[in-house]
C-alpha cells in the first residue's frame, strides 16, 4: 500500500471531448497575448527578421484579428550582414499583407560612427544601440520578440510582459511577478514593454506549428548545397561580413539552418533534411539546443545573454 | 544515464496532439528540488549535449568533481553566485505521452510571492519533503499555498528515502501526517511518492530498493494525471479582449468580440448577457482563429458575434444568461502581497481583472495568515512583501466576478499602484480555503473560523 491518494478525485479524462491538443493550447494562449497588448497600448510593433519564430510570431497575430488587419507594424534590426533569402522573405511578407515595415540599420550607426565594428566582426551584439534608438524613435511602447524560454536560461527567467526601463535594460532581480493570465502592461513615459508571445513554445512546437499550419520560410531553413568555411566549430557563410580569412577555406556541402541571424555568428549544420517532416525528425533527435549548434556570441560567457539583455537586447 | 533513442525521440514527435501539463515545484533549501528536477529533466532526455556540456564546465570552473545539475536551472548570474533559485523559471520537455512546462519555484519563505506566481498557473504542485526531516513548518507553508491557489493535484514526493534505508514505516508516517493536513486544507487530490532525486528511484525509472511501493513513480504520475476538467460543468464566461472592425469593402459590417473563454462553453444560439450592462442578446457566430464553429470551449481564443448591435467594448464580460454572474463593487478576497512596498489600508488602487481594469480603494486588511500555523492576525493595518492576508476592496465601477473557488480565471485579480504600475497584490476572491476545510476542521469545539481567517 503506497499511493495515499485523499478525498475525492478529479474524474476528467484523457478522451474528453473538450481536450485541446498542446498546439492548440499554445496558440490559443499567444492570441490572448496579442490582442492583450492591442487593447492596452498606443504603439506596438513586431520585431521581425524573417527568422522562424518571428514568421510563426506573425502569422498567429494575422489570426488573432482577421478578418482585419494586423494593428501592429513591425521593426527589422537589420544587422547589414543578412542572409539574401531572407531580406528577400521579409519583403515579400511585408506586400503580401500590407504592413508597414520599420528598418533599424547597424550600418547606418557604423557610417555614422555612433557604433564601432568589434574586432571579430560579430554585429550581433551591435543590435542593441539601433533597437533601443528606433524604439525611442517610433515611440513604440510594447515591443514584441519571438524569444522562448527554453532558448537559454537566462530566458528561461523571461516574462511574458517584461517591463524596460527607460534605458531599455531589464532587471531580473526586480521583476514583476506574472500570475494567472494577468498580465500587466502599465509603464511610465520612457518605459516600454517587451511582449513575448512564444514564451512556451519549444523549437520542437514552433516547427510542428509551422507544418500543421503550412507556413512557408525562407529556403535556407532546408537542406541545400552551400558553400561555408568551418571557425569555432560552425559552417559558416561566406560574405562581405569579413569570412572566410586567411587559413580558413570554402568548401561545398549540404547545410540548413537551425535559427537565422547575423551572418557572422550563425552557423549552419549538416543535414540532408528537405522537408519539413524531415526537420521535424532531425530536430527530434538532436542532441544539440538550436542555440548551442549555431550561435557563438552566446558561447561568449555563461552569462553572455544574461548580459545582452539587461543592456536592452531582445 | 539514459541514450536517447530515436524511437523515443519520435514518439514524442506525436506527442503534438497530446496534452500539456503546467506544475510547479516547491522545497525548502537542501530537500534535492534542484536534483529533482535535474533528474526530471535528464532522465527524459530533456537536457541536450550542449546544455549538460555548459553545466559541467561551470562545474569544474567552481572546483565541483560532479557536475552540478542545479545549474541546469538556476540561470541568473545571481543565483549561481549564491547557489539558490531566487526567481520562477519555466522549463519545458516531453515524453511520448505528454508535454510538460514546470515552474521551478525557489522554496525560502521570502519568495512566497513566486511560489504563487508558479502555482497560478499550475495543475499540479509537486511539494518535496526530506525523509529525515519529515513534515516540516516549510512543507506545511507550500501545502498552504497550493490550498490557497486551488492548484487541483498535488503530488508529496518524499526525498533521500536512500538516507532513511528506504524504510516504509518513514515514508508511510509522513505521507499520512502530510494527506491530513493537506486534505484538511482542501486539497482536492494528494499523491504520495517515495524517491530518491539523487539515486533516481522512483523519480522516472521504478525502484528496485523500494518493492513495498507499489505506485506511479513521479513521471508515470504526472503524464498520467488528468488535467482536462470538464467545461460543460462550468459556466460559460467570456471576457472581452479586444473589438475587431475590419470595415473593408469584403467586411463592411463585421463586428466581432474577441478574447479567450475563460471557463465553460458557447454555442451558437445561446442567449447571452453583457455585463456589467446587463444587456441581452444572442450568439450568432464563433470564429475560432479563422474556422467557423457551433461551439467552443476554455480555454480556446475565438471571436463570437452577437445578433444585436449593442454596445459591448473590451472589459466586458458575455456570459450565457442563465448563468451569468452577478456584478459588485465590494469584494472581499485572500490576497498575497507581491511588491516590496506594503499594502495599507485606505490606500487607492488599479483592479485588474480579466480584460477590465478599474479604479479601487482598500477598505479594510480584517486579518493577515501565518502560514506556519494558518493562525490569523487581526487587523494588521497593512500586508508586507509575500505576506497573506484577507482584504476587502471597494471598486469604483462595477465587476461581474466569480469565487476564485468556482474558476481561477474569473476569480483573480491583481491590484496595481496608479503611480507607476507596480503588481502589488495577487487576489482570489471569496473564501479562502475550500469548503472541505471548514468540515475537516478540529472538533476542538472551535468553528471554521480556523481556517476562514
Amino acid at each position: 500500500m503506497t499511493t495515499v491518494t485523499a478525498v475525492t478525485g478529479n474524474a476528467g479524462d484523457a478522451d474528453n471531448p473538450y481536450a485541446l491538443s498542446h498546439l492548440d493550447a499554445l496558440e490559443s494562449e499567444a492570441v490572448h497575448i496579442f490582442r492583450e497588448v492591442a487593447g492596452e497600448f498606443e504603439r506596438p510593433v513586431i520585431l521581425f527578421s524573417g527568422g522562424k519564430d518571428s514568421i510563426v510570431m506573425l502569422h498567429l497575430a494575422l489570426k488573432a484579428f482577421a478578418p482585419a488587419a494586423v494593428p501592429f507594424s513591425l521593426l527589422h534590426v537589420d544587422t547589414g550582414h543578412n542572409f539574401p533569402e531572407v531580406l528577400d522573405y521579409r519583403d515579400r511578407t511585408v506586400e503580401r499583407h500590407g504592413l508597414r515595415l520599420h528598418v533599424a540599420s547597424v550600418q547606418d550607426f557604423i557610417d555614422r560612427g555612433e557604433l564601432r565594428e568589434r574586432p571579430d566582426g560579430t554585429r550581433n551584439p551591435l543590435q542593441t544601440v539601433p533597437l533601443l534608438d528606433a524604439i525611442e524613435k517610433g515611440r513604440f511602447d510594447a515591443v514584441f520578440g519571438g524569444g522562448r524560454r527554453d532558448e537559454e536560461k537566462a530566458r528561461a527567467k523571461e516574462r511574458v510582459f517584461s517591463l524596460r526601463d527607460e534605458f531599455g535594460g531589464w532587471d531580473p532581480r526586480r521583476q514583476r511577478p506574472e500570475l494567472w493570465q494577468l498580465y500587466n502592461g502599465k509603464h511610465s513615459p520612457g518605459e516600454h514593454v517587451r511582449v513575448f508571445p512564444l514564451s512556451n513554445w519549444t523549437e520542437l512546437d514552433v516547427w510542428q506549428y509551422i507544418a500543421r499550419e503550412k507556413i512557408e520560410l525562407p529556403a535556407i531553413y532546408y537542406a541545400h548545397e552551400r558553400e561555408v568555411f568551418a571557425r569555432n566549430g560552425m559552417w559558416l557563410a561566406p560574405g562581405e561580413w569579413g569570412g572566410p580569412k586567411d587559413g580558413e577555406s570554402l568548401e561545398t556541402r549540404q547545410v540548413r539552418y537551425r535559427t537565422v541571424g547575423d551572418m557572422s555568428c550563425t552557423g549552419a549544420v549538416d543535414s540532408d533534411a528537405g522537408t519539413i517532416e524531415a526537420v521535424i525528425a532531425e530536430i527530434a533527435v538532436s542532441r544539440l539546443t538550436e542555440r548551442g549548434a549555431t550561435r557563438a556570441d552566446d558561447k561568449m560567457s555563461e552569462a553572455a545573454m544574461e548580459d545582452r539583455k539587461r543592456e536592452g537586447y531582445f | 544515464m539514459s541514450t536517447t533513442t530515436h524511437t523515443d525521440a519520435l514518439d514524442a514527435v506525436d506527442a503534438g496532439a497530446a496534452s500539456l501539463l503546467r506544475f510547479a515545484t516547491a522545497g525548502s533549501v537542501d530537500d534535492g528540488k534542484s536534483t529533482l528536477v535535474g533528474r526530471l529533466l535528464h532522465d527524459s532526455k530533456s537536457v541536450l549535449a550542449d546544455q549538460l556540456e555548459a553545466v559541467e564546465h561551470a562545474s569544474r570552473n567552481r572546483g565541483q568533481e560532479a557536475p552540478d545539475l542545479a545549474l541546469l536551472t538556476d540561470g541568473l548570474r545571481a543565483e549561481r553566485e549564491q547557489g539558490i533559485t531566487i526567481d520562477v523559471a519555466y522549463r519545458y520537455f516531453a515524453t511520448p505521452r505528454r508535454r510538460f512546462i514546470l515552474a521551478d519555484t525557489p522554496g525560502h519563505v521570502q519568495y512566497t510571492r513566486n511560489m504563487v506566481t508558479g502555482a497560478s498557473t499550475a495543475e499540479l504542485a509537486v511539494v518535496l519533503v526530506d525523509a529525515r526531516n519529515g513534515v516540516v513548518e516549510q512543507t506545511r507553508r507550500h501545502a498552504a499555498v497550493a490550498a490557497l491557489l486551488r492548484v487541483p493535484h498535488v503530488v508529496l514526493a518524499v526525498n533521500k528515502m536512500d538516507l532513511a534505508d528506504y524504510a516504509e514505516p518513514v515514508f508511510a508516517a509522513i505521507a499520512e501526517e502530510f494527506t491530513t493536513y493537506a486534505a484538511s486544507l482542501g486539497v482536492p487530490e494528494i499523491t504520495a511518492i517515495p524517491i530518491s532525486a539523487l539515486a533516481g528511484d522512483n523519480v522516472v525509472s521504478p525502484s528496485a530498493n523500494m518493492d513495498w511501493y507499489g505506485g506511479p513513480t513521479v513521471l508515470e504520475h504526472l503524464e498520467t494525471v488528468p488535467v482536462v476538467t470538464d467545461p460543460g460543468d462550468d459556466p460559460g464566461r467570456f471576457p472581452v479582449q479586444y473589438v475587431i472592425r475590419p470595415q473593408t469593402a469584403e467586411h463592411p459590417d463585421y463586428r466581432g468580440y474577441a478574447g479567450q473563454i475563460a471557463s465553460g462553453v458557447l454555442r451558437v444560439g445561446d442567449a447571452v448577457t453583457v455585463l456589467p450592462s446587463g444587456r441581452t442578446s444572442t450568439i450568432e457566430a464563433i470564429d475560432a482563429l479563422g474556422q467557423a464553429v457551433d461551439v467552443a470551449w476554455a480555454p480556446q481564443s475565438v471571436t463570437v458575434r452577437l445578433a444585436d448591435d449593442i454596445d459591448v467594448s473590451r472589459g466586458d464580460l458575455i456570459a450565457p444568461t442563465a448563468t451569468a454572474p452577478g456584478v459588485t463593487q465590494d469584494i472581499e478576497a485572500t490576497v498575497c502581497h507581491v511588491a516590496d512596498r506594503p499594502l495599507a489600508v485606505g490606500q487607492r488602487v488599479l483592479l485588474k481583472h480579466t480584460t477590465r481594469t478599474v479604479k479601487a480603494i482598500v477598505k479594510d486588511i480584517p486579518s493577515r495568515l501565518t502560514l506556519d500555523d494558518l493562525s490569523q492576525h487581526p487587523a494588521p493595518g497593512e500586508l508586507a512583501a509575500n505576506d497573506i492576508g484577507r482584504v476587502v476592496v471597494r471598486t469604483a465601477e462595477p465587476l461581474a466576478l466569480d469565487a476564485y473557488a468556482d474558476s481561477r480565471r474569473t476569480g483573480s485579480f491583481l491590484l496595481i499602484d496608479p503611480a507607476d504600475g507596480t503588481t502589488l497584490t495577487a487576489g482570489m476572491a471569496g473564501d479562502a480555503f475550500a469548503q472541505a476545510a471548514a468540515e475537516a476542521a478540529p472538533a476542538d469545539g472551535a468553528d471554521d473560523e480556523g481556517w476562514d481567517f
